[in-house]
């Protein structure tokens, strides 16, 4: 056991899924060629005003409300300054001492299956930056200013989380909440989801926090854990040769694993925040908040409950499965086709995963269609094909060879039930292995059952796989015993 | 509340404003003025009022989430010093 304990707080910027921006009313669409996306606002044009995106309001308050958070119903918007080319105003509008969202939590459950509340500071609504594009452009900078003005919330957590794991735990299920309610599109490597992550250490037992450092900008959970990961080696390191962490914010480079002080100016984090005059406090009503929080759509923590009993899964098999919005809504299409939620989580989970993986495919993007999948259970428990069989039509399907019935018709895997034409069968397989029969007969029961794996064996290799289990073992006991 | 030379520098440099060695020592004096007026302010009874963020009373209106088409590509890059592929050039800023 580690001497340490580490403390981890996370700061996120999710990209509203607005089709405007905070302030103007051009596209946040991305893509776009360079500054085609950018308003009069959005280029700083002296003379223009800000006017706020009611849909940014509400999807803000959204993610309030499904973080069980105080709404505040009076907040107020402030100019975080500093001079950058990609923040045309010379400032950030942005929330600082009345944010809209206050303290929320959100539940974890961890791999162990033990849970964990991560407490939520509080959320505030504020505008993305340009784009500095450093390459391609001979020893210059590029500026595009199109993502300028998108809107964010930022998100805030409590110094709650003590190891990685937790941590990329909790991303995970941030990312499942925004998506679930329709806020952000959850695309993390167009940097729709942002984490800031704050680390520090201190010896077991300690109270008090130890100096924390900020790696910023990271855009994938893999890189996340790579960070912290390091960040506390690096911590610890440092702290048991006698020295001393330095409060600064770093950069972690997710390709060579290394993470460096950003060395910025000493005086980088004087940004003189004022209340921004040109924006009016943002009022919401009881009437409003309440309409919110009815258009709230299931939320992942809801729909795991709702899993585990409506389906009667395990716990792991619901939280697998109602991890994101497309996974659950996939899985719910093919129990409800099929009839069977067991063998859908089963094939989802397995055979379906694996592909999935193998392929770098999310399941949006699944050449098996739910109807296809079910439709292939659904043969698998009417005894139209056997287990193994289905792997091979599964295998086809994926492949574009048409649906599972098609596939079964076509390659003639259809299941041989008929009970006449396996008996003839498996008296053609004793008479041609008349001495392992026997053998079989004069053995004693323990070795017997070793035995009839053999015919059984025999049976499938001259069906080609399509004899029903279940007949073969009868007929072949029988035929063996007499 | 007074405020030195060192303080005004400072703050100069923040909002990337030239002010030269002379000018400081005169906005030193005036910014303490401003700031001893702020102090008086301070001493004002204000504990059963609730504070305000814009002095208008009134709520911020709100914009439908509506698109606009806003490409002034073709107005504003030539009003750049420096511009390429439809960006903005600036001197290369990463560390």
């Amino acid at each position: 056991m580690s001497a340490w304990e580490t403390v981890i707080g996370l700061e996120i910027h999710v990209q509203l899924a607005t089709k405007t921006k905070i302030f103007s009313s051009a596209s946040t669409a991305v893509g776009a060629e360079p500054n085609s996306h950018a308003s009069l606002v959005d280029l700083a044009m002296p003379g223009t005003l800000p006017v706020l995106n009611r849909e940014a309001v509400n999807m803000a308050v959204k993610f309030g409300l499904a973080v069980g958070a105080e709404i505040n119903r009076h907040s107020a918007f402030e100019r975080k300054n500093y001079f950058y080319p990609d923040l045309p105003k010379g400032y950030q509008t942005t929330q600082l001492a009345e944010p809209i969202v206050g303290a929320g939590s959100v539940e974890l459950i961890l791999d162990d299956g033990s849970r964990k509340t991560v407490r939520i500071h509080h959320a505030h609504l504020e505008e993305d930056a340009g784009k500095s594009l450093h390459e391609d452009f001979h020893g210059m900078t590029g500026i595009d200013l199109n993502r300028a003005g998108t809107p964010l919330i930022e998100v805030v957590t409590e110094p709650d989380m003590r190891s990685a794991e937790e941590a990329v735990a909790f991303a995970r299920a941030l990312h499942s909440l925004v998506t679930a309610i329709g806020i952000c599109d959850g695309e993390m490597s167009q940097g729709s989801l942002r984490f800031d992550v704050n680390v520090s250490v201190r010896r077991k037992g300690e109270e008090k926090l130890g100096t924390r450092t900020e790696t910023k900008n990271l855009n994938s959970f893999r890189f996340m854990e790579m960070a912290i990961k390091k960040e506390v080696e690096r911590q610890i390191d440092i702290l048991e040769d006698g020295g001393s962490i330095t409060q600064e914010t770093r950069l972690f480079n997710g390709d060579t694993g290394v993470s460096r002080s950003m060395r910025s100016k000493e005086d980088a984090n004087d940004y003189r925040y004022f209340p921004c005059p040109d924006l009016l406090p943002v009022m919401l009503s009881e009437e409003q908040i309440i309409e919110l929080k009815n258009s709230l759509p299931e939320l992942p923590a809801q729909r795991l409950g709702r899993f585990a009993q409506q389906y009667s899964l395990s716990d792991y098999d619901a939280r697998i499965l109602s991890s994101d919005l497309a996974t659950s809504d996939y899985f719910e299409a093919v129990a409800e086709l099929s009839g069977d939620a067991k063998l859908a989580a089963n094939w989802i989970m397995g055979e379906l995963t694996a592909r999935l993986n193998a392929e770098e495919k999310s399941i949006s993007e699944c050449p098996m269609s739910a109807p296809d999948l079910a439709e292939l259970i659904a043969r698998l428990k009417d005894n139209t094909i056997s287990s193994k069989i289905a792997k091979q039509v599964f295998e086809a399907c994926w492949n574009g060879e048409g649906s599972p019935d098609q596939v079964i018709e076509a390659r003639g895997l259809k299941q041989v039930s008929d009970s006449g034409e396996l008996q003839k069968m498996v008296n053609k397989i004793i008479a041609e292995n008349a001495t392992q029969a026997e053998a079989y007969r004069a053995a004693d029961e323990a070795k017997r059952k070793k035995m009839f794996g053999f015919f059984v064996g025999q049976a499938m290799k001259a069906s080609q796989g399509k004899a029903n289990p279940q007949q073969i073992n009868e007929l072949l006991m029988k035929a063996l015993n007499s | 509340m007074a405020i030195d030379q060192d303080t005004v520098l400072k703050v100069a440099h923040l909002a990337r404003l030239h002010v030269s060695a002379e000018q400081s020592q005169a906005l030193a004096g005036r910014l303490s003025d401003i700031l001893n007026m702020v102090d008086e302010l301070q001493q004002a009874e204000v504990d059963n009022i609730t504070p305000l963020a814009h002095p208008l009373d009134v709520s911020q209106p709100l914009r439908e989430d509506l698109v606009q088409p806003a490409d002034l590509r073709d107005r504003v890059l030539p009003l750049a010093p420096a511009s390429e592929g439809n960006c903005f050039l600036v001197p290369r800023v990463i560390e």
